[in-house]
Protein backbone atom coordinates (compact mmCIF):
# COMPACT_ATOMS: atom_id res chain seq x y z
CA UNK A 1 0.00 0.00 0.00
CA UNK A 2 1.41 3.53 -0.92
CA UNK A 3 -0.59 6.26 0.34
CA UNK A 4 -1.84 9.47 -1.54
CA UNK A 5 -0.48 12.89 0.54
CA UNK A 6 -2.55 15.49 -1.24
CA UNK A 7 -1.73 19.25 -0.96
CA UNK A 8 -3.33 22.48 -2.46
CA UNK A 9 -2.34 24.94 -5.27
CA UNK A 10 0.81 27.25 -4.87
CA UNK A 11 2.73 25.20 -2.30
CA UNK A 12 5.57 27.21 -1.24
CA UNK A 13 8.78 26.29 0.61
CA UNK A 14 8.44 27.79 3.41
CA UNK A 15 5.26 25.57 3.96
CA UNK A 16 7.23 22.64 2.76
CA UNK A 17 9.72 23.29 5.09
CA UNK A 18 10.09 26.49 7.30
CA UNK A 19 13.04 28.41 7.18
CA UNK A 20 13.58 28.21 10.46
CA UNK A 21 14.66 24.54 10.08
CA UNK A 22 16.74 25.28 7.13
CA UNK A 23 19.75 25.33 9.38
CA UNK A 24 20.63 21.50 8.63
CA UNK A 25 21.13 20.00 5.05
CA UNK A 26 20.81 16.62 6.84
CA UNK A 27 17.40 14.52 5.02
CA UNK A 28 16.30 13.07 8.19
CA UNK A 29 16.26 15.86 10.11
CA UNK A 30 14.74 18.48 7.88
CA UNK A 31 12.08 14.88 6.93
CA UNK A 32 11.20 15.33 10.99
CA UNK A 33 9.58 18.61 9.87
CA UNK A 34 8.63 18.63 6.50
CA UNK A 35 4.87 20.16 5.98
CA UNK A 36 4.82 20.89 9.91
CA UNK A 37 2.09 23.42 9.42
CA UNK A 38 0.08 22.31 6.48
CA UNK A 39 0.23 19.02 7.46
CA UNK A 40 1.61 18.19 11.02
CA UNK A 41 0.47 14.38 10.42
CA UNK A 42 2.65 13.56 7.24
CA UNK A 43 6.23 13.36 9.20
CA UNK A 44 4.79 11.54 11.74
CA UNK A 45 3.15 8.67 9.74
CA UNK A 46 4.74 8.86 5.86
CA UNK A 47 6.05 5.16 5.13
CA UNK A 48 8.51 4.93 2.02
CA UNK A 49 7.01 4.74 -0.92
CA UNK A 50 4.28 7.03 -0.29
CA UNK A 51 2.83 9.52 -3.37
CA UNK A 52 2.76 13.44 -2.42
CA UNK A 53 0.02 14.78 -5.11
CA UNK A 54 0.01 18.35 -5.24
CA UNK A 55 -1.55 21.53 -6.69
CA UNK A 56 -0.14 23.96 -9.62
CA UNK A 57 2.61 25.79 -8.92
CA UNK A 58 3.66 22.94 -6.29
CA UNK A 59 7.10 24.39 -5.12
CA UNK A 60 6.77 28.05 -5.07
CA UNK A 61 8.88 30.41 -3.49
CA UNK A 62 12.78 30.16 -2.49
CA UNK A 63 15.34 28.52 -4.49
CA UNK A 64 16.34 26.18 -1.10
CA UNK A 65 16.61 22.53 -2.28
CA UNK A 66 15.84 22.15 1.51
CA UNK A 67 12.74 21.77 0.06
CA UNK A 68 13.24 18.85 -2.12
CA UNK A 69 15.52 17.42 0.25
CA UNK A 70 13.63 17.50 3.36
CA UNK A 71 10.51 15.36 0.92
CA UNK A 72 13.23 13.05 -0.69
CA UNK A 73 13.99 12.38 3.37
CA UNK A 74 10.80 11.33 4.20
CA UNK A 75 10.98 8.61 1.72
CA UNK A 76 8.17 9.51 -0.42
CA UNK A 77 8.39 8.19 -3.78
CA UNK A 78 7.77 10.87 -6.13
CA UNK A 79 5.77 14.22 -6.31
CA UNK A 80 2.48 13.79 -8.53
CA UNK A 81 1.38 18.01 -9.61
CA UNK A 82 -0.53 19.41 -12.59
CA UNK A 83 2.60 21.94 -12.66
CA UNK A 84 5.48 23.00 -10.58
CA UNK A 85 7.26 25.73 -9.84
CA UNK A 86 10.28 26.17 -11.98
CA UNK A 87 13.29 26.32 -9.50
CA UNK A 88 11.75 23.47 -7.44
CA UNK A 89 11.50 21.35 -10.57
CA UNK A 90 15.16 21.70 -11.89
CA UNK A 91 16.29 20.89 -7.35
CA UNK A 92 14.07 17.80 -7.41
CA UNK A 93 15.78 16.89 -11.23
CA UNK A 94 19.00 17.66 -9.91
CA UNK A 95 18.83 16.03 -6.39
CA UNK A 96 16.87 12.72 -7.95
CA UNK A 97 13.54 13.58 -6.64
CA UNK A 98 10.54 11.95 -9.35
CA UNK A 99 8.27 14.30 -10.00
CA UNK A 100 5.73 14.09 -12.76
CA UNK A 101 3.20 16.60 -13.91
CA UNK A 102 -0.30 14.89 -14.06
CA UNK A 103 -3.65 16.58 -13.80
CA UNK A 104 -6.03 14.49 -14.53
CA UNK A 105 -4.52 12.13 -11.34
CA UNK A 106 -4.17 15.36 -9.22
CA UNK A 107 -7.87 15.91 -9.95
CA UNK A 108 -8.92 12.16 -9.43
CA UNK A 109 -6.80 11.26 -6.16
CA UNK A 110 -7.42 11.77 -3.11
CA UNK A 111 -5.81 11.60 0.13
CA UNK A 112 -5.46 8.12 1.48
CA UNK A 113 -5.79 6.60 -2.19
CA UNK A 114 -3.75 3.68 -2.77
CA UNK A 115 -1.22 4.90 -5.54
CA UNK A 116 0.84 3.03 -7.66
CA UNK A 117 3.56 4.79 -9.82
CA UNK A 118 5.85 4.08 -12.54
CA UNK A 119 8.43 6.19 -12.76
CA UNK A 120 9.83 4.67 -16.15
CA UNK A 121 6.50 5.17 -18.38
CA UNK A 122 4.68 7.51 -16.18
CA UNK A 123 1.81 5.18 -15.81
CA UNK A 124 -0.02 6.37 -12.30
CA UNK A 125 -2.29 3.91 -10.94
CA UNK A 126 -5.29 4.64 -8.47
CA UNK A 127 -5.92 0.66 -6.74
CA UNK A 128 -8.69 2.68 -4.25
CA UNK A 129 -11.07 3.12 -7.13
CA UNK A 130 -9.45 1.67 -10.28
CA UNK A 131 -8.64 4.56 -12.38
CA UNK A 132 -4.83 4.90 -14.57
CA UNK A 133 -3.12 8.41 -15.58
CA UNK A 134 -0.31 8.82 -17.67
CA UNK A 135 1.62 11.85 -16.77
CA UNK A 136 3.50 13.89 -19.45
CA UNK A 137 6.79 12.50 -20.52
CA UNK A 138 10.08 14.47 -19.22
CA UNK A 139 11.94 16.12 -22.05
CA UNK A 140 15.13 13.70 -23.47
CA UNK A 141 17.20 16.17 -22.21
CA UNK A 142 15.97 16.15 -18.09
CA UNK A 143 15.58 12.50 -18.65
CA UNK A 144 19.51 12.10 -19.21
CA UNK A 145 19.40 14.33 -15.66
CA UNK A 146 16.71 11.92 -13.93
CA UNK A 147 18.45 8.56 -15.21
CA UNK A 148 21.46 9.44 -13.53
CA UNK A 149 20.14 9.84 -10.22
CA UNK A 150 20.69 13.71 -10.08
CA UNK A 151 23.33 15.97 -11.77
CA UNK A 152 25.83 14.87 -9.46
CA UNK A 153 26.37 11.72 -10.11
CA UNK A 154 26.16 12.44 -14.21
CA UNK A 155 28.74 14.79 -13.75
CA UNK A 156 30.60 12.06 -12.26
CA UNK A 157 31.23 10.09 -15.05
CA UNK A 158 30.53 12.80 -17.74
CA UNK A 159 31.69 15.68 -19.03
CA UNK A 160 29.12 18.87 -19.03
CA UNK A 161 28.65 19.27 -22.67
CA UNK A 162 27.44 15.53 -23.02
CA UNK A 163 24.31 17.09 -21.76
CA UNK A 164 23.45 18.55 -24.91
CA UNK A 165 24.69 15.52 -27.66
CA UNK B 1 15.90 39.47 -33.93
CA UNK B 2 14.14 38.66 -30.84
CA UNK B 3 12.86 39.30 -27.32
CA UNK B 4 15.43 40.69 -24.65
CA UNK B 5 16.12 37.72 -23.40
CA UNK B 6 16.73 36.14 -26.84
CA UNK B 7 19.22 38.82 -27.64
CA UNK B 8 20.90 38.48 -23.95
CA UNK B 9 21.54 34.48 -24.50
CA UNK B 10 22.15 35.00 -28.61
CA UNK B 11 25.82 36.91 -27.65
CA UNK B 12 26.54 34.11 -25.14
CA UNK B 13 25.74 31.59 -27.50
CA UNK B 14 27.51 33.30 -30.29
CA UNK B 15 24.39 32.59 -32.45
CA UNK B 16 20.34 33.88 -33.14
CA UNK B 17 18.40 31.47 -30.00
CA UNK B 18 14.71 31.23 -30.21
CA UNK B 19 12.44 30.47 -27.20
CA UNK B 20 11.80 26.85 -26.19
CA UNK B 21 15.87 26.07 -27.55
CA UNK B 22 18.26 24.45 -24.60
CA UNK B 23 21.47 26.06 -24.43
CA UNK B 24 24.67 25.41 -22.26
CA UNK B 25 25.92 28.88 -21.61
CA UNK B 26 28.82 29.93 -19.55
CA UNK B 27 28.22 31.82 -16.63
CA UNK B 28 30.00 35.26 -15.60
CA UNK B 29 29.30 34.81 -11.52
CA UNK B 30 27.83 32.09 -9.55
CA UNK B 31 26.31 33.95 -6.62
CA UNK B 32 25.41 31.86 -2.94
CA UNK B 33 25.07 33.05 0.65
CA UNK B 34 25.30 32.09 3.34
CA UNK B 35 21.99 29.46 4.00
CA UNK B 36 22.72 28.19 0.29
CA UNK B 37 26.47 27.80 0.16
CA UNK B 38 26.38 25.07 2.44
CA UNK B 39 24.29 22.64 0.12
CA UNK B 40 26.77 24.48 -2.42
CA UNK B 41 30.01 22.64 -0.84
CA UNK B 42 28.56 19.01 -0.36
CA UNK B 43 27.49 18.94 -4.16
CA UNK B 44 31.02 20.35 -5.32
CA UNK B 45 32.86 17.48 -2.65
CA UNK B 46 30.31 14.72 -4.15
CA UNK B 47 31.33 15.76 -8.12
CA UNK B 48 35.26 15.65 -6.87
CA UNK B 49 36.62 17.92 -9.82
CA UNK B 50 38.31 20.91 -9.05
CA UNK B 51 36.86 24.51 -9.50
CA UNK B 52 37.29 25.95 -12.99
CA UNK B 53 37.53 29.52 -12.10
CA UNK B 54 37.54 30.62 -8.95
CA UNK B 55 37.20 34.38 -9.93
CA UNK B 56 33.69 33.87 -11.03
CA UNK B 57 32.47 32.35 -7.39
CA UNK B 58 30.85 35.00 -5.04
CA UNK B 59 30.12 34.09 -1.74
CA UNK B 60 28.01 35.89 1.09
CA UNK B 61 26.90 36.40 4.34
CA UNK B 62 23.52 37.98 4.77
CA UNK B 63 21.11 35.72 5.35
CA UNK B 64 21.78 34.77 9.71
CA UNK B 65 24.44 37.46 9.83
CA UNK B 66 26.24 38.19 12.24
CA UNK B 67 25.07 34.80 13.55
CA UNK B 68 21.94 34.48 15.49
CA UNK B 69 22.98 30.78 16.79
CA UNK B 70 25.04 28.06 17.01
CA UNK B 71 23.76 26.43 13.74
CA UNK B 72 24.20 29.29 11.63
CA UNK B 73 27.82 30.29 13.23
CA UNK B 74 28.84 26.55 12.25
CA UNK B 75 27.63 27.23 8.74
CA UNK B 76 29.93 30.49 8.70
CA UNK B 77 32.29 28.73 9.99
CA UNK B 78 32.00 25.93 7.31
CA UNK B 79 31.93 28.59 4.35
CA UNK B 80 35.11 30.56 6.09
CA UNK B 81 37.10 27.28 5.85
CA UNK B 82 36.09 26.20 2.57
CA UNK B 83 37.24 29.81 1.57
CA UNK B 84 40.18 29.40 2.76
CA UNK B 85 40.53 25.88 1.48
CA UNK B 86 40.08 26.68 -1.72
CA UNK B 87 41.58 30.31 -1.49
CA UNK B 88 38.30 31.90 -3.17
CA UNK B 89 38.31 35.83 -3.50
CA UNK B 90 34.87 37.31 -3.19
CA UNK B 91 33.46 36.63 0.68
CA UNK B 92 31.06 39.40 1.69
CA UNK B 93 29.37 40.07 4.27
CA UNK B 94 28.37 43.67 4.13
CA UNK B 95 24.37 43.47 3.28
CA UNK B 96 21.92 41.94 1.36
CA UNK B 97 23.57 39.76 -1.32
CA UNK B 98 21.67 41.38 -4.39
CA UNK B 99 22.34 44.50 -3.41
CA UNK B 100 26.18 43.76 -2.36
CA UNK B 101 26.38 42.15 -5.98
CA UNK B 102 25.41 45.29 -7.78
CA UNK B 103 26.94 47.49 -5.75
CA UNK B 104 30.15 45.88 -6.03
CA UNK B 105 29.99 45.95 -9.80
CA UNK B 106 29.36 42.15 -10.66
CA UNK B 107 26.44 43.09 -12.86
CA UNK B 108 26.87 44.64 -16.00
CA UNK B 109 24.15 44.26 -18.92
CA UNK B 110 24.41 41.13 -20.68
CA UNK B 111 26.22 39.47 -17.70
CA UNK B 112 25.02 35.45 -17.49
CA UNK B 113 24.81 35.63 -13.19
CA UNK B 114 23.31 32.58 -11.58
CA UNK B 115 22.16 32.56 -8.04
CA UNK B 116 21.61 30.33 -5.00
CA UNK B 117 18.89 32.36 -3.77
CA UNK B 118 15.13 33.25 -5.84
CA UNK B 119 15.99 36.62 -6.14
CA UNK B 120 18.84 36.78 -8.31
CA UNK B 121 16.20 38.11 -10.57
CA UNK B 122 16.94 41.09 -9.47
CA UNK B 123 20.20 41.52 -11.92
CA UNK B 124 17.79 41.72 -14.58
CA UNK B 125 17.31 45.50 -13.71
CA UNK B 126 20.98 46.04 -15.25
CA UNK B 127 19.86 44.49 -18.67
CA UNK B 128 21.93 41.15 -17.53
CA UNK B 129 20.19 37.99 -17.01
CA UNK B 130 20.13 36.32 -13.27
CA UNK B 131 18.12 33.97 -12.18
CA UNK B 132 18.23 32.05 -8.76
CA UNK B 133 18.67 27.66 -8.44
CA UNK B 134 19.68 25.18 -6.27
CA UNK B 135 22.61 24.89 -4.36
CA UNK B 136 23.43 22.08 -6.10
CA UNK B 137 23.54 23.63 -9.36
CA UNK B 138 26.27 26.04 -8.05
CA UNK B 139 28.22 23.32 -7.06
CA UNK B 140 27.89 22.51 -10.96
CA UNK B 141 28.83 25.70 -12.53
CA UNK B 142 31.97 25.86 -9.75
CA UNK B 143 32.87 23.33 -11.61
CA UNK B 144 32.10 23.55 -14.80
CA UNK B 145 31.73 27.32 -15.47
CA UNK B 146 28.39 26.46 -17.46
CA UNK B 147 24.60 26.19 -16.48
CA UNK B 148 21.69 24.87 -19.10
CA UNK B 149 18.71 26.98 -19.82
CA UNK B 150 15.53 26.57 -21.63
CA UNK B 151 15.24 30.23 -23.58
CA UNK B 152 11.63 30.87 -22.03
CA UNK B 153 9.08 32.68 -23.84
CA UNK B 154 8.30 36.15 -22.46
CA UNK B 155 5.55 38.71 -21.29
CA UNK B 156 5.78 42.02 -22.10
CA UNK B 157 5.07 44.57 -18.89
CA UNK B 158 4.43 47.72 -21.09
CA UNK B 159 3.92 51.02 -18.22
CA UNK B 160 3.39 54.42 -19.62
CA UNK B 161 1.93 57.28 -18.07
CA UNK B 162 3.51 59.12 -14.74
CA UNK B 163 2.74 57.83 -10.83
CA UNK B 164 1.04 59.92 -8.37
CA UNK B 165 2.68 61.39 -6.06
CA UNK B 166 3.17 58.90 -3.20
CA UNK B 167 2.92 56.09 -5.90
CA UNK B 168 6.31 54.41 -5.98
CA UNK B 169 7.14 51.54 -8.11
CA UNK B 170 6.10 49.04 -5.46
CA UNK B 171 3.18 50.17 -5.72
CA UNK B 172 3.03 49.76 -9.57
CA UNK B 173 4.86 46.22 -9.11
CA UNK B 174 2.48 44.77 -6.27
CA UNK B 175 -0.44 45.93 -8.88
CA UNK B 176 1.59 43.89 -11.55
CA UNK B 177 1.96 41.06 -9.27
CA UNK B 178 -2.00 40.57 -8.96
CA UNK B 179 -2.74 40.77 -11.84
CA UNK B 180 -0.84 37.94 -13.19
CA UNK B 181 -0.98 36.02 -9.94
CA UNK B 182 2.17 34.23 -8.37
CA UNK B 183 2.59 31.65 -11.18
CA UNK B 184 1.55 34.23 -13.63
CA UNK B 185 4.85 34.20 -15.03
CA UNK B 186 6.46 30.94 -14.15
CA UNK B 187 9.07 29.39 -17.07
CA UNK B 188 8.79 33.08 -18.29
CA UNK B 189 10.89 36.11 -19.02
CA UNK B 190 9.39 39.03 -17.99
CA UNK B 191 10.19 41.94 -19.60
CA UNK B 192 9.74 45.55 -18.22
CA UNK B 193 9.58 48.45 -20.23
CA UNK B 194 7.14 51.71 -21.48
CA UNK B 195 7.65 55.31 -20.80
CA UNK B 196 7.40 54.66 -16.97
CA UNK B 197 10.73 52.78 -16.50
CA UNK B 198 12.30 54.91 -19.29
CA UNK B 199 12.14 57.96 -16.91
CA UNK B 200 12.25 56.04 -13.44
CA UNK B 201 15.74 55.86 -11.84
CA UNK B 202 17.79 52.93 -11.08
CA UNK B 203 16.35 52.12 -7.26
CA UNK B 204 13.05 52.39 -8.28
CA UNK B 205 13.66 50.05 -11.58
CA UNK B 206 15.27 47.16 -9.31
CA UNK B 207 11.93 46.65 -7.74
CA UNK B 208 10.66 45.18 -10.81
CA UNK B 209 13.16 42.62 -11.46
CA UNK B 210 13.20 41.74 -7.70
CA UNK B 211 9.59 40.94 -7.63
CA UNK B 212 9.57 38.83 -10.92
CA UNK B 213 10.81 36.43 -8.83
CA UNK B 214 6.68 36.79 -6.71
CA UNK B 215 4.88 35.66 -9.98
CA UNK B 216 7.41 33.03 -10.36
CA UNK B 217 9.43 34.15 -13.55
CA UNK B 218 12.62 32.71 -14.66
CA UNK B 219 14.15 36.44 -15.35
CA UNK B 220 12.54 40.18 -14.71
CA UNK B 221 14.94 42.17 -17.56
CA UNK B 222 15.03 45.86 -18.14
CA UNK B 223 16.85 46.63 -21.10
CA UNK B 224 19.84 48.77 -20.20
CA UNK B 225 20.22 52.35 -21.53
CA UNK B 226 21.84 55.72 -20.29
CA UNK B 227 19.93 55.62 -16.98
CA UNK B 228 22.24 52.17 -16.18
CA UNK B 229 25.31 53.25 -18.20
CA UNK B 230 25.43 56.67 -15.34
CA UNK B 231 24.31 54.40 -12.63
CA UNK B 232 27.09 51.61 -13.24
CA UNK B 233 29.34 54.51 -14.32
CA UNK B 234 29.39 56.64 -10.96
CA UNK B 235 27.80 53.95 -8.36
CA UNK B 236 29.52 50.86 -9.01
CA UNK B 237 33.23 49.79 -9.81
CA UNK B 238 32.27 47.91 -12.89
CA UNK B 239 34.21 48.57 -16.24
CA UNK B 240 32.88 49.10 -19.44
CA UNK B 241 32.31 49.65 -21.96
CA UNK B 242 28.88 48.50 -21.84
CA UNK B 243 26.57 47.54 -24.53
CA UNK B 244 23.12 48.55 -24.31
CA UNK B 245 21.44 45.23 -25.33
CA UNK B 246 17.78 45.72 -26.88
CA UNK B 247 15.08 43.74 -28.04
CA UNK B 248 15.01 43.91 -31.92
CA UNK B 249 11.36 42.80 -33.40
CA UNK B 250 10.45 40.52 -30.60
CA UNK B 251 7.95 38.09 -30.65
CA UNK B 252 5.88 37.94 -27.49
CA UNK B 253 3.90 35.90 -25.77
CA UNK B 254 1.77 38.36 -24.10
CA UNK B 255 1.80 42.44 -23.77
CA UNK B 256 0.59 43.52 -20.96
CA UNK B 257 -0.28 47.41 -21.13
CA UNK B 258 -0.63 49.46 -17.95
CA UNK B 259 -0.79 53.56 -17.32
CA UNK B 260 0.26 53.92 -13.93
CA UNK B 261 -1.31 57.28 -13.51
CA UNK B 262 -4.32 55.82 -12.18
CA UNK B 263 -2.92 53.92 -9.75
CA UNK B 264 -3.19 54.51 -6.16
CA UNK B 265 -1.07 52.81 -3.10
CA UNK B 266 -1.35 49.18 -3.40
CA UNK B 267 -0.66 46.71 -0.49
CA UNK B 268 -0.10 42.70 -0.97
CA UNK B 269 -2.05 41.53 1.62
CA UNK B 270 -1.95 38.45 4.04
CA UNK B 271 -1.63 35.54 2.73
CA UNK B 272 -0.25 35.95 -0.86
CA UNK B 273 1.77 37.90 -2.66
CA UNK B 274 -1.31 38.29 -5.27
CA UNK B 275 -3.52 39.40 -2.49
CA UNK B 276 -3.85 42.82 -3.85
CA UNK B 277 -5.96 45.64 -2.80
CA UNK B 278 -5.93 49.96 -2.89
CA UNK B 279 -4.76 50.49 0.57
CA UNK B 280 -8.17 52.24 1.01
CA UNK B 281 -9.35 48.94 1.27
CA UNK B 282 -7.23 47.80 4.38
CA UNK B 283 -6.89 51.41 5.79
CA UNK B 284 -6.78 51.35 9.20
CA UNK B 285 -5.27 47.74 10.18
CA UNK B 286 -3.28 47.51 13.23
CA UNK B 287 -0.06 45.99 12.77
CA UNK B 288 2.57 45.22 15.51
CA UNK B 289 5.41 45.97 13.43
CA UNK B 290 6.96 48.04 10.49
CA UNK B 291 9.69 46.17 8.84
CA UNK B 292 11.33 48.57 6.23
CA UNK B 293 14.44 46.58 4.82
CA UNK B 294 15.14 43.80 2.47
CA UNK B 295 16.59 43.38 -1.41
CA UNK B 296 13.49 45.11 -2.50
CA UNK B 297 12.82 48.22 -0.77
CA UNK B 298 15.95 49.28 1.75
CA UNK B 299 18.16 51.46 -0.50
CA UNK B 300 19.28 54.67 0.39
CA UNK B 301 16.63 56.42 -1.34
CA UNK B 302 14.19 54.01 0.23
CA UNK B 303 15.25 55.40 3.49
CA UNK B 304 15.30 58.81 2.71
CA UNK B 305 11.75 58.73 2.30
CA UNK B 306 11.09 57.25 5.25
CA UNK B 307 13.43 59.39 6.95
CA UNK B 308 11.65 62.40 5.46
CA UNK B 309 8.28 61.54 6.50
CA UNK B 310 9.34 60.75 10.42
CA UNK B 311 11.92 63.81 10.60
CA UNK B 312 10.53 65.40 14.40
CA UNK B 313 7.56 63.39 14.66
CA UNK B 314 7.25 60.20 17.02
CA UNK B 315 6.42 56.24 15.93
CA UNK B 316 3.32 54.71 17.62
CA UNK B 317 4.96 53.62 20.82
CA UNK B 318 3.26 50.17 20.27
CA UNK B 319 4.94 49.32 17.02
CA UNK B 320 8.11 48.55 16.38
CA UNK B 321 9.58 50.08 13.45
CA UNK B 322 12.62 48.45 12.36
CA UNK B 323 15.10 49.54 9.83
CA UNK B 324 17.57 47.34 8.39
CA UNK B 325 19.33 49.09 5.25
CA UNK B 326 20.00 46.47 2.65
CA UNK B 327 24.16 47.24 2.67
CA UNK B 328 26.45 48.87 4.71
CA UNK B 329 27.30 51.29 1.92
CA UNK B 330 23.44 52.53 2.40
CA UNK B 331 23.88 52.53 5.92
CA UNK B 332 26.94 55.00 6.26
CA UNK B 333 25.79 57.36 3.24
CA UNK B 334 22.14 57.34 5.37
CA UNK B 335 24.67 58.51 8.31
CA UNK B 336 26.89 60.69 7.18
CA UNK B 337 23.30 62.48 5.51
CA UNK B 338 21.95 62.38 9.26
CA UNK B 339 19.73 60.11 8.18
CA UNK B 340 20.17 57.61 10.51
CA UNK B 341 19.96 60.10 13.37
CA UNK B 342 16.08 61.26 12.17
CA UNK B 343 15.01 57.70 12.02
CA UNK B 344 16.40 57.14 16.01
CA UNK B 345 14.92 60.27 17.38
CA UNK B 346 11.77 59.02 16.27
CA UNK B 347 11.70 56.11 17.75
CA UNK B 348 12.97 53.65 15.22
CA UNK B 349 15.01 50.64 15.73
CA UNK B 350 18.41 50.41 13.33
CA UNK B 351 20.17 47.21 12.89
CA UNK B 352 23.24 46.22 11.10
CA UNK B 353 22.97 45.23 6.97
CA UNK B 354 21.46 42.22 5.55
CA UNK B 355 18.75 39.97 5.58
CA UNK B 356 17.07 41.26 8.96
CA UNK B 357 13.58 39.91 9.96
CA UNK B 358 12.92 39.14 6.22
CA UNK B 359 13.26 35.28 6.96
CA UNK B 360 12.09 34.75 10.52
CA UNK B 361 15.59 34.04 12.03
CA UNK B 362 16.51 37.17 13.94
CA UNK B 363 15.82 41.03 13.41
CA UNK B 364 12.45 41.40 14.11
CA UNK B 365 10.20 38.13 14.52
CA UNK B 366 6.67 37.86 15.20
CA UNK B 367 4.65 36.83 17.86
CA UNK B 368 1.34 34.71 16.69
CA UNK B 369 -1.14 36.81 16.33
CA UNK B 370 0.80 39.85 15.26
CA UNK B 371 0.67 41.63 12.09
CA UNK B 372 3.68 43.43 10.07
CA UNK B 373 3.40 45.52 7.38
CA UNK B 374 6.62 45.66 5.43
CA UNK B 375 8.35 46.70 2.60
CA UNK B 376 9.99 42.76 1.68
CA UNK B 377 9.12 41.03 -1.53
CA UNK B 378 7.11 38.13 -0.03
CA UNK B 379 4.18 37.46 2.14
CA UNK B 380 4.46 33.84 3.27
CA UNK B 381 2.66 32.42 6.27
CA UNK B 382 5.20 32.06 8.74
CA UNK B 383 8.08 33.34 6.92
CA UNK B 384 8.49 36.48 9.35
CA UNK B 385 7.89 34.02 12.83
CA UNK B 386 4.82 32.75 13.62
CA UNK B 387 2.81 31.04 11.70
CA UNK B 388 -0.30 32.59 12.94
CA UNK B 389 1.34 36.34 12.43
CA UNK B 390 0.58 38.05 9.17
CA UNK B 391 2.46 40.05 6.42
CA UNK B 392 1.47 42.83 4.53
CA UNK B 393 3.49 44.20 1.91
CA UNK B 394 3.63 48.05 0.65
CA UNK B 395 5.82 50.64 -0.09
CA UNK B 396 8.49 52.73 2.23
CA UNK B 397 6.25 55.59 2.19
CA UNK B 398 3.55 53.31 3.10
CA UNK B 399 5.70 51.93 5.73
CA UNK B 400 6.23 55.18 7.01
CA UNK B 401 2.95 56.53 7.11
CA UNK B 402 1.73 53.65 8.80
CA UNK B 403 4.58 53.79 11.43
CA UNK B 404 3.03 57.14 12.59
CA UNK B 405 -0.41 55.63 13.64
CA UNK B 406 0.39 52.08 14.46
CA UNK B 407 -2.65 51.36 11.55
CA UNK B 408 -1.94 50.87 8.03
CA UNK B 409 -2.12 54.31 6.55
CA UNK B 410 -2.20 56.17 3.37
CA UNK B 411 1.40 58.15 2.57
CA UNK B 412 -0.29 60.92 0.31
CA UNK B 413 -1.67 62.45 3.60
CA UNK B 414 2.09 62.20 5.24
CA UNK B 415 4.16 63.07 2.94
S1 LIG C 1 16.37 40.29 1.85
FE1 LIG C 1 14.84 38.65 1.99
S2 LIG C 1 14.19 38.29 -0.11
FE2 LIG C 1 16.11 39.46 -0.21
S3 LIG C 1 17.74 37.93 -0.39
FE3 LIG C 1 17.48 38.36 1.81
S4 LIG C 1 16.01 36.81 2.56
FE4 LIG C 1 15.87 36.86 0.31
Amino acid sequence: MAKAWTFGENMNTDEIIPGRYNITIDPLELAKNVFCEVKPEYAKTVQPGDVIVGGQNFGCGSSREHAPIAIKGSQAKCIIAPSFARIFFRNCINIGLPILECPAAVADITEGDDVDVDLASGQIFNRTNGHQYQASALPDFVLKIAEAGGIVNFLKTHDIQDLMT
Amino acid sequence: MGTLIEEIFARKAGRPVQAGEILLLDVDYIMSHDNTTPLAIKAFRDIGKPILDKNRIVLHFDHAYPAPNVLAAENHKKIIDFVKEQGLPHLLHQGVCHQVMIEEGFITPGAIVIGADSHSNTYGAMGAFGTGLGSTEIGVAWVTGKCWFKVPETIRVELSGQAQAGVYAKDVMIHIAGLLGMDGGTYRSVEFGGEYIDNLPMHERIVFPNMSTEIGAKCGLIAADEVTIQYLENETPAKGPFEMIQPVNPRYERVIEIDVSTLVPQVSCHPDVDNVKPLSQVEGLEVNEVYIGTCTNARYEDIEIVANMLKGKKVHPFTRVIVTPASERIYKKAMQNGLIEILMDAGCTVTGSGCGACIGRHGGILAAGERALTTMNRNFIGRMGSPLSEIYLASPATAAATALTGRITDPRGYL
